[in-house]
């Protein structure tokens, strides 16, 4: 499953990336999502993109399509 | 090395950075250590903001601040977070490689921070973390351990809480201490792997982790509200639209007062000399130039304000992410609203804080149309014309007139800049989509310390442009109305006979079509040094042509002489105007090379060329 599915207020954690250039993948792991790292989606935007996600202490607003690259497992 | 030193003698004092996330409340600490004496420069060759201040430290030793930009790694994505690195590692040209380095770490996201501050522990700078937020944390129920930490990283840790200025004389303490160790050699620098720095910080964080806290729940349930699908822009919209009318009613009272002492001076001066040109320069020349443009110091001082109280709380990345998705469908990037806020004060800091956009298309696009945000420094000519020829009457409620015009204006712009930021999106700055990825900060009270600083800064800004820039054109554009004098006899006005009024004659076929008239053709040139150069140039052309006993202000005097269909024109000039010389030498900076800012110059005049005649064509046939 991957992040975009994520109901709202479901926690999960991020199990990997799906395809993703080495250098967005790093600034994510900088952002918090490091594989093992407990995620929960908190907000959609109107139109249901982008979305807020709380990952360790913060929270990291993205997009779908790139939610759509970083795996998650309940 | 051949690192240009451009460091005054001064500024040779130990060199601490302050380095930190984006939201580790890094600015509020720097302001608070630092109060209103920093400095703001830049570093050569990039516009990236340099913010330093001198500190004495308790023993009496002094040392300079200098508060680096903030980062999440020192692998950087963006020019200002190259900044940081480039002089953590001592090789950021016209900077010094710091002696040591004060680390800030938000107590609430601990793991995350510690990765970073692991990583620039590895430098090998002699180091101070200050362990920040420390209210925030309490109320959450979370309690660590700062002396376990400060053992594990073996450096001295602090506990601040910089919004209200505690443990700031323990941070200089420890300072102190660290200035005095002899800074070593620099290590052979790669950065860490993140993944690996991301493991240690999260162990480092469980181990002085004495109790978990709770998630904020104010923050939980203040979200709830402000980005609610449905409710979340409707606020954002009331936030702008009350931004905009409180501009406009609670300048009123502090622009009256500045007008009543320029009018008081100008009395002054009148009564002390004799009628001669050395009075007609103080009063028409200086007095009524710079005049005209500082009765606006109250207007931008409310709209930075305003911006100021939007970052300081947290409030301006949820703006970006409810805006991100109309962004997306002009091409652009939630990230792209904040400069673009910004540029409603003024389109340079606007300019300067795209930097933090890292895909270089998403960029050049909202540098481009960031001057279509209409900046404070054409509120003074917005707000001369619409006193002259709007009038001041209640619409609905609080709701005047003269506000919704104003509110029509900037409505004007935004639209404008998104149908330019569409057609550009196709076009000459075609590229793959941009992504939005953004932190966003834990709400909070904004310090009134960091709003003034800031306000303080600002209104320095301000003022030395009136003090300069606006006094130089003023000055100048007097010398060319006052001069040759008109012979005695000669049907034609001062101005008209003069060398400005020459120059207008030759510019005026050109926008006669538009409906500007001769004054306007005058106007228009010099603004382009500064837009409100604009208002003082009016100011100056009409003072000189009218009779010593006329003490009637600019705004009695244009709605003599000026038709409704050209003072609609002249605003819609000047919702689109090519944009200031300044703004210009910063985008050109900024894409480095010329390129960028004739064609920004270019498209501008041709948009402020249509809109103007569209609206002198449409109101003229409208009102007969």
């Amino acid at each position: 499953m991957t992040l975009d599915d994520l109901p709202i207020s479901v926690p999960a954690r991020v199990a990997g990336f799906g395809p993703l250039a080495a250098d967005v993948a790093d600034r994510l792991v900088e952002l918090g999502f490091d594989e093992g790292a407990e995620v929960e989606t908190l907000h959609r935007a109107p139109l249901g993109d982008p979305i807020a996600v709380r990952v360790d202490g913060a929270t990291v607003a993205l997009r779908l399509a790139l939610a759509r690259a970083i795996l998650v497992t309940p | 090395m051949n690192v240009v030193e451009t460091v005054s003698a001064e500024t040779r004092l130990p060199m601490v950075a302050v380095v930190g996330h984006p939201n580790a409340g890094k600015t509020s600490l720097f302001n608070a250590l630092s109060g209103a004496r920093q400095k703001v420069g830049n570093y050569p060759g990039v516009t990236v903001e340099r913010k330093s201040a001198e500190l004495a430290l308790p023993s009496g030793g002094r040392v300079e601040l200098v508060d680096l930009p903030g980062c999440y790694g020192l692998v950087p994505r963006s020019p200002d977070e190259a900044v940081t690195r480039d002089t953590l590692l001592g090789r950021q040209a016209g900077e010094r490689r710091p002696d040591a380095v004060l680390i800030v770490l938000d107590a609430t996201n601990l793991a995350a921070h510690l990765r970073f501050a692991l990583d620039v522990l590895r430098l090998g700078i002699p180091t101070v973390v200050a362990l920040n937020r420390m209210d925030m944390a309490a109320r959450d129920g979370l309690v660590l351990d700062s002396a376990l930490l400060a053992a594990k990283l073996g450096v001295p840790v602090v506990e601040t809480i910089a919004v209200r200025k505690r443990g700031l004389a323990a941070v200089l303490e420890a300072v102190e201490a660290r200035v005095a160790v002899p800074r070593p050699a620099l290590p052979d620098f790669t950065p860490g792997d993140p993944r690996k720095l991301g493991r240690e910080g999260r162990d480092l964080a469980k181990a002085v982790t004495l109790q978990e806290g709770s998630a904020s729940r104010i923050g939980r349930r203040l979200d709830a509200v402000l980005l609610h699908p449905l409710l979340g822009p409707v606020i954002l919209a009331a936030i702008l639209f009350l931004m905009f009318q409180a501009v406009f009613s609670w300048a009123e009272a502090p622009v009256g007062w500045i007008e009543a002492a320029v009018a008081w001076l100008q009395a002054i001066v009148s009564g002390l000399l004799p009628v001669g040109v050395a009075r007609s320069f103080l009063v028409d020349g200086v007095l009524a130039g710079v005049g005209a443009v500082i009765v606006f110091l109250p207007l931008i001082l409310i709209l930075f304000s305003f911006i100021l109280v939007l970052e300081g709380s947290g409030y301006m990345v949820r703006a970006a992410f409810l805006m991100d998705r109309m962004m997306a469908s002009v091409g652009l990037n939630g990230a792209a609203f904040i400069p673009l806020l910004s540029s409603f004060a003024c389109a340079i800091p606007g300019i300067m804080a795209t930097r933090t956009i890292p895909d270089e298309k998403d960029r050049l696009t909202t540098i481009l149309i960031a001057p279509l945000m209409t900046c404070s420094a054409r509120l003074p000519v917005y707000a001369v014309i619409i006193a002259a020829f709007i009038p001041a009457q209640r619409v609905w409620g609080p709701v005047g007139l003269q506000g919704l015009v104003l509110f029509a204006l900037y409505l004007a712009g935004i639209v404008g800049a998104m149908v330019a930021a569409l057609i550009l999106r196709r076009t000459v700055t075609k590229g793959p989509a941009p992504t939005f990825l953004m932190e966003m900060p834990s709400y909070q009270v904004p310090a009134l310390r960091d709003i003034l600083v800031g306000l303080w800064l600002r209104a320095g800004a301000f003022l030395k442009r009136a003090g300069t820039i606006i006094l130089m054109v003023t000055v100048t554009l007097w010398v060319l109305a006052s001069f040759p004098k008109v012979p005695e006899g000669d049907g034609r006005t001062q101005v008209e006979y003069s060398i400005a009024g020459r120059i207008g004659n030759a510019i005026e076929p050109l926008v006669r079509p538009i409906g500007f008239n001769h004054e306007i053709a005058m106007s228009i040139l010099p603004a382009m040094a500064a837009r409100e150069v604009a208002v003082a140039a009016l100011a100056t052309i009409y003072a000189i042509d009218a009779s010593d006993d006329d003490t009637s202000g600019l705004i009695e005097r244009l709605q003599g002489s000026w038709p409704l269909p050209t003072a609609l024109a002249f605003l819609a000039w000047f919702v689109f105007a090519p944009q200031c010389l300044s703004t210009l030498a910063v985008v050109r900076r900024e894409t480095g090379g010329w390129k960028w800012p004739l064609f920004m110059f270019g498209y501008l005049f041709a948009l402020a060329y249509v809109a103007a005649g569209i609206t002198f064509w449409v109101s003229s046939a409208l009102l007969g």
